[in-house]
């Protein structure tokens, strides 16, 4: 190597440091705040403290919003998947015609603004006199979540050779069996990566929820919100560290399950 | 044979089809429609009347100007960056790929609250910045322009990087060296090779960062205080708190436009590079 070219590789490696660390910095900056003994967003000088978190225990409002994101999360990511898998079975076989077109409409919401989706929803509901938060964010968290595990799904049926179904027939198992014993276990990862970022995008998702949240009923980042308009303390932190390390189990478990690489080439 | 596996097939898009219809397809234009909904009947007046406004037209300017100037600090930083990456082992890679997801998949709520207590007077960023001796006292960092730019390039930066750094890994090196072996200096080569080869990135990257930061709604409001007003801010305050639906759907409608032609006309341009290859 030239000393040209080893000085040139020595510059980018400075840059990829750099830009990894700013990337960082936000997520880095809001856990080591949540340990802060201190009474405004600090970082912990000479000790660690889980004040804050003890903080969480005690802060009703935080409980009711998370369980009411975790109840809608949940529902959103077994109506979405339910409804994925089948969808992205019928446009992988491609055998009708208009499957372009189902697809795009499926796979939209990603590209449009989620506020968007959300006033749209809004509009929509209360001209046919829907007024209920829950519903209202359930019907909404499905439109969102949809597209991830399509995404996901259609990926794994793409590597999933069907002639392996016929295989299986021709040797006496039934059509039923084939699809559980032959068709699932192969999917199944795309499948359970597709559900968990469902979960996680429907879990953080505000730009749709904040207009179909109402005083009561409200999810955790529109309560977050809240909490920073109103009275901000370092339980904010915690509750973002709670949420990261959530984060960071989830793509564990998907890394685990089919690679880091090719999430990135989604 | 009106029951053939093939017709089967079709009925299992039915529901997820059926519920996008409904729930999504329909709101949609729902809301176009109200656009049209003037107080002297269905036109074009909410339109004449918003863009006509000074005030409104600035926002819309505000909320292009933010679009923008995000796309090219995330590419400024992007580019370089993902050559960096793939300049690096195999294992190597991965792993910087995991880094870079993390923050890509912590909510954005998150993220600004982070860069908001970051950029505080007390900081993390001031306390370097004087630690480094770069500054003598502490200094005002955030709801300026520059607390908006930090955190829409932060939050930004993973959709520019990865697509490009995903064009940049297929890029045979040895390209590169047939360049030089005959004769083509560093700048010509990167203007001749590297520059046509990762186009499709960019303009993947781009439209993608684009059409993101331009609905950005959070960011401007956490970190770049009132002084920004954005479309979004906008049409969410014409549903949420002035009741005025007109100027939401409006604004709406207009944001929605903005974003899809930028998408439409980027990825024609994209596919055109990929065949001019």
């Amino acid at each position: 190597m030239t000393a040209g070219a080893r000085m040139f590789s020595g510059v980018l490696l400075v840059v990829l440091i750099l830009v990894l660390a700013f990337l960082l910095l936000p997520i880095v900056n809001v856990v080591a705040v949540s340990f802060t003994p201190s009474a405004i967003f600090d970082l912990p000088r000479s000790e660690l403290s889980l004040r804050w978190y003890r903080q969480l225990w005690r802060l009703d409002s935080f409980w009711e919003s998370f369980f009411n994101s975790l109840k809608i999360a949940l529902l959103a990511t077994i109506c979405a998947t339910t409804m994925g898998i089948l969808c992205a079975i019928a446009i992988v076989r491609k055998r009708f015609p208009g499957h372009a077109a189902v697809e795009l409409l499926i796979t939209a919401p990603l590209m449009l603004p989620g506020l968007v989706i959300g006033i749209a929803l809004l509009h929509a509901l209360r001209s046919i006199q829907i007024y209920d938060a829950l519903t209202g964010l359930l019907i909404a968290h499905v439109v969102i979540t949809i597209p991830f595990v399509m995404r996901s799904v259609i990926g794994s049926l793409g590597q999933f050779d069907f002639v392996l179904l016929d295989a299986a027939q021709s040797l006496g198992m039934r059509p039923d069996m084939a699809v559980v014993k032959v068709l699932i276990p192969n999917i199944a990862p795309g499948v359970l990566s597709g559900a968990l970022f469902a979960f996680i995008t429907s879990f953080d998702n505000y730009s749709v929820s904040i207009f179909l949240t109402d005083p009561r009923v409200k999810t955790l980042p529109i309560q977050m919100l809240n909490y920073l308009d109103e009275a901000p303390d370092p339980s904010l932190a915690a509750i973002s560290t709670v949420l990261i390390g959530m984060t960071v189990a989830i793509l564990y478990v998907c890394d685990r399950m089919i690679g880091i690489r090719s999430l990135a080439s989604e | 044979m009106a029951r053939g596996p093939g017709s089967l097939t079709a009925l299992l898009a039915l529901p997820a089809g059926g519920y996008m219809l409904l729930a999504f397809a329909v709101p949609l234009a729902m809301l176009c429609a109200a656009s049209f909904q003037g107080p002297s009947g269905f036109g074009f007046e909410n339109y004449l009347r918003y863009l006509a406004d000074p005030y409104y037209r600035s926002i819309v300017t505000n909320s292009l100007a933010i679009g923008l100037g995000t796309t090219l600090s995330t590419l400024a930083i992007a580019y370089p960056a993902a050559f960096a990456i793939a300049a690096r082992p195999a294992w190597q890679q991965t792993a910087i790929l995991a880094i870079v997801f993390v923050p890509l998949t912590v909510g954005t709520i998150v993220k600004s609250f982070g860069w908001a207590i970051a950029l505080r007077r007390n900081g993390i960023v001031n306390n370097m910045l004087v630690g480094l001796g770069i500054v003598d006292a502490p200094v005002q960092m955030l709801f300026n322009v520059w607390s908006l730019a930090i955190g829409m390039t932060n939050i930004f930066l993973p959709f520019m990087l990865l697509p490009i750094y995903s064009v940049v890994r297929g890029i045979d090196a040895r390209l590169y060296e047939t360049a030089e072996s005959l004769g083509a200096g560093a700048l010509f080569r990167f203007t001749h090779v590297a520059l046509p080869l990762t186009l499709p990135g960019i303009l993947a990257g781009a439209s993608l960062v684009f059409s993101l930061s331009t609905a950005a709604y959070v960011i401007p409001l956490l970190l770049g205080g009132d002084r920004f007003v954005t479309v979004p801010m906008l049409i969410a305050n014409g549903f949420l708190n002035t009741n005025n639906r007109a100027l939401g759907a409006t604004m709406a409608v207009i944001l929605l436009a903005t974003t899809t032609l930028v998408l439409m006309l980027f990825n024609r341009a994209a596919r055109r590079s990929r065949f001019a290859r």
